[in-house]
């Protein structure tokens, strides 16, 4: 809610002709969500700072969002919006000093042109990364900067909040486009107030600064991946009324942990060998039709639609949102019907007897069961083996002996959502009694790079029965 | 339907005036209720005419009508395979539903025929053709008049050709009855007549006294009815030639009353006296089945038990054998009971056969779901249906013996291996209660030993029937209430992922809606408003202080066993404590089994299991600290934005006093900073009160306000009085100082009692305390708001934000909406009712599941999530 932009540079009142903001005026601008406010806190010939202040009207904005967004959570009454340094600092400063921001000014050119020392204060910035990434956003543009996470009040831990401070010498009007993208990007919040064609536009161009950034990967995923808020909204919902915040994520595709981003772009695509691990195994089922329980994205299913002997595919998957994901992912719209004939999509959970689930030659379980409570192995067991018992069942989950190689601890497991991981032999000894209780044979392997110590990274068990 | 009668057209629908012909005496055609009825005709033989005149409008299906549905035009030939597909497609989704429906087609040739047939039998249900044969003349002649049917009298010909041709053969393509009016004169004079089937017993409303497999044990019949209640009455002999109730209840027998015991002629004389007198009924076995074929003549094995019939019979005369063959030729294959609530068939009957009648159907009443195999004992393999059985009606049978009755989805098997050296056992109904007396020896050794019970139950088996889509659930409360598909949806996820076992998540709280806004300076909501809301509806409430944590069920059971026993609990923990949306409330199983512990040591300490005469109880509770729960959302939601304020409006202070000090007119802006820095001052003070630090069950506290359900009874009524009194029984007897009271005050509305409890009230929240929550003290269960929230002023930053106090803020809050909210909570409230009564009368899994599934589902409707 408060930006202060400081200079020293003499006559320090001149930083009023480049913001074309007059030192000895508090002048209000209308915005959307409230008032943006300019004032000068100093003005004198050493030293000048004009600070912008947002009073934000929460109805307004809760107004704004609410609609069309369908989003009922109590987040959008009570948020840090009206006191954060967020995206709707960055929207104002946008439109208050739109013309400092152009590098261009009439009354002051050689100034506008010249780096000058600066001195940027934000009290409160919301930043998914802390204090780190404030440093690795903001050194590489030639600022020293200091970071310190803003505590929370009754608790002995950091807010998301970062208190910062920016030094440097640099064009004014450079500081304030990297002030307008980085602040949201810190944010990473769903930002509705920037236009994203512009964002897209100035991070297509590559603004000076930002080609050439470290960690422009980053400023341009998060930009841009943020677009679709409301889907999750009922469950957003329950979630609140659980008392629980991110949990309910769809766990749709997850891979290994990575140490960083960058490793994640490197790392081996496990799921890939995953999915021709699965394949494989359905290949020499001789299957023709093929249930895919719990088929997030639809990965599998793409995969198994492009050989012909899969005649029928169905992807079932507990979460509506992940069949949205599947369904655009294998752009259903205009898939050949020949072939979407052969798919079929539908919302059905692994606990439920599904008489939908009949009818298959056989069915995949690809990393699923770590998703279930160990109490309620049984009853998907029922389900799958027992009411639409096909003739092959493939089961893969992680090889928790193989995590000590992603450097993950003793009870950390590969995702949150994960409510167990086996080992070796508990996998093979869950397998070998399910295969017994419900009449089939099973045969287990490793998926992934079969390491002398820990075995795989994946195990499989294939079952079937005559 | 009941007696025959003449089929009443509705009003509106009035038929065209056809004068009945003149002197002429009507002649009935009897059809069944529930049945196809084809119309058989020449084009013009008046089938429409008729068809208008003796049904609903909705029960005729015409051949036209269906062409003029795919073509827009009902005489456009090309369209006919299309409207034949249709017309079959409507019949069968009638029939499936079981309602008359009468086809109004020519009909004439045997293809057509048969495709109808064939769609009728495979939804188990009776089909009659109605033969209007009248004059090729005459029919031509009105086609003539009619200018849509500019067909020649060749193809009427033709027509009445194949008519003729057919009208032989008829019956035997499997028509039950054939009618046929012959010329326009017998037409006119037909009156339709309903007949209700056989199994059509819905007018007898019991009570009744179900009776096991008896299996010529006719000794212990007898013991059996003296113990129900019975007056056995008997010839000079001294033989039991029948018997009555005094309270005039009625006797079903299930079947298979021959073979295998050691008076098979003393049961068959007994029952058929009681069912002469009117005081019984009985379907048929697999056993009268079979003896009836014998004693036809026809061939069967003489094997498990029926050899001893024969011998018993062959001591009879040759009157009596006569009477009995005839007796047990008759037995239908089902009743259907008490407006259909009720269901006997001696192997069971699944849902889509009840009340109709195919081969199928009898076969599986009589022989269960058998696949054709058979067991390691040569007996058939037999499904287990019931397991799948998800019907209103409540389904008696017996065939397969088992050690004890067991309730499965509403289906009770009543075999308890008499002949075998077992029980006879009887279900009095409606009561529901088991009545039985032991075999007096075993009288016919076992192929097979008695199996514990005769389905091995899975009670963790649901359905995604059960739950998903569009459903509407009754309820005694408010009606039917409707679940929407999207909202399924979302609660389906939520308890495939995130929700306890289903045999633990038997209930789950409604929610609860606030007092209307208040009018007093300063406050959204005020004691005073609900006061006013209940004023005329109660006489008397009661403020119960609203402890600040988190809402959760608990399920106490006495001691594991109990927990096994009665709600299947073998894994996890004996018992459970659950969240809102029906998690766990711990992760880890070892701390709610201490918690649980703990609670059920103060039952016992109390006396309170004595007290409820029960084994276990289902509490609602609020479970502190809110933190204990709900640290992640209020780190992530509340204490971030005090961080967010706390740093961002002292700075944004300073730089204005700076400004001021410059002599720049900031001062309404500074002002308002001001205040909206101490807002956020209070907001943090607000969030911080209801968190503290906890390690396992230290610091954990559970507030118990209401005993919802113990065994055999639905205690989630009104009487808060009474609910709180035994709650503080069980706080007090806690020796841990986990369990903690609740606060209150009885209100009796009117008086200046409720100006002493907005007092009371007021003090509460000073120190820091959420508020309170109003709830009427009566008997009964109206249609009331159980209860309304009066939340404290500061407790409400949190809800509404820091500055929701500013004026200008607080007089829009005050226009919120409540309607929607209130409507939610009331649903909920409803199905809450409906799922305790359920899991009080040990109702099956499935169906407690989906009203608590409702629950969740409902949930997820879009409210303002500050009410």
């Amino acid at each position: 809610m408060l930006l202060t932009i400081t200079t020293t540079a003499r006559p320090a009142t001149d930083l009023g002709r480049l913001l074309r903001k007059h030192p000895d005026r508090v002048q209000r601008f209308e915005q959307s969500f409230g008032a943006a406010w300019v004032f000068y806190p100093e003005a004198t010939e050493e030293r000048c700072t004009a600070a912008l202040l947002l009073e934000v009207d929460p109805v307004r904005l809760a107004r704004a969002h609410g609609r069309g967004s369908g989003d009922a959570s109590l987040k959008q009454y009570v948020n840090d919006r009206p006191y954060a340094g967020s995206s709707l600092l960055a929207v104002a400063l946008g439109k208050v000093y739109s013309t400092a921001r152009t590098g261009v000014s009439e009354e002051r050119p050689e100034l506008a042109a010249a780096a000058i020392p600066l001195e940027i204060a934000v009290p409160s910035v919301p930043c998914k990364g802390g204090p780190e990434l404030v440093r690795e956003l903001f050194a590489p543009l030639g600022w020293e900067v200091e970071a310190e996470a803003v505590p929370l009040p009754g608790f002995d831990a950091d807010s998301k909040h970062v208190k910062v401070r920016l030094r440097g010498t640099m064009r004014l009007a450079e500081a304030l486009s990297q002030l307008y993208v980085l602040l949201p990007v810190l944010d990473d919040a769903k930002h509705y107030w920037v236009d994203i064609g512009e964002v897209d536009k100035l991070v297509r161009s590559g603004g000076d600064w930002l080609a050439a950034h470290p960690r422009r990967g980053l400023i341009t995923r998060r930009y841009l991946a943020h677009r679709s808020a409301y889907e999750r909204a009922a469950l957003t919902r329950l979630a609140e009324a659980e008392g629980a915040e991110a949990a309910l994520e769809t766990p749709v595709e997850e891979e290994a942990p990575a140490a960083s981003e960058e490793a994640a772009e490197r790392s081996m695509p496990l799921h890939r060998i995953r999915i021709g691990a699965v394949l494989a195994a359905l290949r020499d089922s001789g299957a023709a039709s093929v249930l895919d329980l719990g088929c997030g994205s639809g990965k599998l299913l793409a995969e198994l639609l492009k050989e012909q002997q899969f005649t029928k595919v169905t992807g079932v998957d507990v979460s509506s949102r992940a069949l949205d994901m599947a369904e655009r992912a294998l752009h259903l719209d205009r898939m050949p019907e020949r072939r979407s004939q052969r798919l079929t999509l539908a919302q059905g959970s692994v606990v439920y007897r599904d008489k939908r689930f009949a009818g298959h030659d056989a069915a995949v379980l690809m990393e699923v069961i770590e998703h279930l409570d160990p109490g309620r192995i049984a009853a998907m067991e029922r389900v799958v083996f027992g009411e639409a018992r096909p003739r092959t069942v493939v089961v893969t989950t992680p090889n928790v002996e193989h995590n000590t190689r992603y450097g993950l601890g003793g009870h950390e497991f590969r995702h949150d959502d994960h409510r167990f991981e086996w080992d070796r032999a508990q996998f093979a000894a869950w397998a070998g009694a399910a295969a017994e209780r419900y009449g089939y044979r099973v045969r287990i392997e490793g998926i992934g790079v079969d390491d002398p110590e820990t075995g795989a990274p994946t195990q499989m068990g294939v079952f079937d029965r005559d | 339907m009941t007696d025959p009668t003449t089929n009443a057209v509705p009003e509106g629908t009035a038929p065209p005036a056809i004068p009945a012909a003149e002197g002429r005496e009507p002649i009935d055609v009897a059809v069944p209720a529930m049945s196809l009825v084809v119309l058989v005709g020449v084009s013009g033989s008046g089938k429409s005419t008729f068809a208008a005149r003796h049904f609903k409008p909705t029960q005729v299906i015409a051949s036209d009508y269906c062409r003029g549905l795919v073509s827009d035009d009902e005489s456009d030939q090309t369209a006919t395979s299309e409207a034949f597909a249709l017309l079959h497609h409507i019949v069968g989704v009638r029939l499936r539903r079981g309602l008359l429906t009468v086809v109004d087609a020519t009909n004439v040739q045997p293809k057509a025929r048969a495709e109808l047939i064939k769609t009728a039998k495979e939804r188990h249900v009776l089909v009659d053709a109605i033969v209007l044969d009248v004059e090729p003349s005459i029919a031509a002649e009105r086609n003539r008049a009619r200018p849509d049917r500019d067909f020649g009298e060749a193809v009427v010909r033709r027509h009445h050709r194949d008519l003729k041709r057919s009208l032989k053969g008829l019956k035997k393509e499997g028509f039950r009855r054939v009618h046929v009016l012959k010329g326009a004169e017998e037409v006119a004079a037909a009156r339709i007549v309903l007949e209700k089937s056989w199994q059509d017993r819905t007018e007898e409303t019991g009570p009744f006294d179900l009776i096991g497999d008896v299996h010529g044990c006719r000794a212990e019949l007898e013991s059996l009815l003296t113990e129900l209640g019975w007056a056995i009455e008997r010839d000079g002999e001294g033989r039991a030639v029948g018997a009555a109730h005094p309270e005039g209840r009625k006797a079903v027998f299930v079947g298979d009353l021959v073979d295998r015991g050691p008076d098979t002629p003393g049961v068959l004389r007994l029952v058929m006296g009681m069912v002469r007198a009117g005081n019984a009924l009985s379907v048929c076995g697999n056993h009268e089945h079979k003896l009836v074929k014998h004693l036809s003549g026809r061939k069967v094995g003489v094997t498990h038990g029926l050899a001893e019939s024969l011998e018993q019979l062959d001591k009879e005369d040759e009157a009596f054998r006569a009477e009995a063959r005839s007796f047990m030729d008759g037995l239908v294959s089902h009743y259907l009971l008490d407006g259909g609530r009720l269901v006997v068939a001696h192997a069971g009957l699944k849902e889509e056969y009840h009340g109709r009648a195919s081969g199928k159907v009898r076969a599986f009443a009589l022989w269960g779901d058998t696949t054709g195999e058979t067991d390691e004992f040569g007996l058939p393999v037999r499904l287990p249906w019931a397991e799948d059985y998800r019907g209103e009606a409540t389904v008696v049978y017996g065939h397969t013996p088992v050690v004890d009755p067991e309730w499965v989805n509403n289906t009770i098997c009543l075999d308890t291996g008499c002949c075998f050296g077992g029980r006879l056992t009887a279900l009095r109904y409606p009561e529901r209660e088991l009545v039985s007396v032991a075999a007096e020896q075993e009288w016919y050794e076992p192929v097979r030993p008695l199996r514990p019970a005769s389905i091995e139950r899975d009670a963790t088996t649901l359905d995604f029937e059960d739950v998903s889509g569009d459903r509407y659930l009754e309820t005694a409360l408010v009606g039917t209430v409707k679940v929407r598909a999207e909202n399924a949806a979302a609660a389906l996820e939520v308890m495939s992922r995130f929700a306890e076992d289903p045999r633990r998540v038997l209930y789950l709280p409604p929610t609860m809606a606030p007092v209307d806004a208040s009018d007093v300076e300063g406050f959204l909501e005020h004691p005073a408003q609900a006061f006013a809301q209940y004023r005329g509806k109660a006489e008397r409430v009661v403020c119960q202080e609203k402890h600040m944590g988190s809402r959760a069920v608990a399920l106490v059971c006495r001691d594991p066993e109990t927990a096994r026993g009665r709600f299947g609990l073998d894994t996890g923990p004996a018992g459970a404590v659950l969240t809102r949306t029906g998690r766990a409330f711990f992760a880890d199983d070892a701390l709610t089994d201490a918690l649980l512990t703990r609670v059920a040591s103060a039952a016992t300490a109390s006396g309170l299991w004595e007290r409820l005469e029960t084994d276990w109880m289902l509490l609602d509770c609020e479970l502190l600290p809110w933190s204990a729960k709900a640290q992640g959302l209020i780190e992530d939601q509340f204490a971030s934005v005090a961080a967010a304020g706390l740093a961002a409006l002292p700075a944004a202070v300073s730089a204005l006093d700076a400004a001021a000090a410059r002599g720049l007119d900031v001062a309404d802006l500074a002002a308002r900073t001001g205040t909206r820095l101490s807002n956020i001052e209070r907001f943090a003070e607000a969030y911080q009160r209801y968190c503290w630090p906890t390690s396992g069950l230290d610091g954990v506290r559970l507030a118990p306000f209401q005993v919802l359900a113990t065994e055999g009874a639905n205690r989630a009524d009104h009487r808060h009085d009474r609910h709180l009194e035994l709650l503080d029984a069980l706080v007090e007897a806690d020796s841990t100082g986990t369990l903690m009271g609740t606060r209150r005050r009885f209100v009796t509305l009117g008086t200046d009692e409720e100006a002493a409890a907005a007092d009371w009230w007021t003090e509460l929240c000073a120190a820091g305390g959420e508020g309170m929550v109003v709830k009427p003290v009566l008997d009964g269960r109206p249609r009331l708001q159980p209860g309304l929230k009066v939340r404290g002023r500061e407790y409400l930053r949190i809800i509404y934000g820091a500055d929701y106090t500013d004026p200008q803020h607080l007089d829009r809050l005050r226009q919120r909406r409540l309607t929607h909210k209130r409507s939610q909570a009331l649903r909920e409230y409803a199905l809450g009712i409906e799922a305790l009564d359920l899991v009080a009368e040990r109702a099956p899994l499935w169906r407690v599941h989906q009203l608590v599934f409702a629950i969740l589902a409902l949930e997820s409707e879009p409210v303002d999530p500050r009410l």
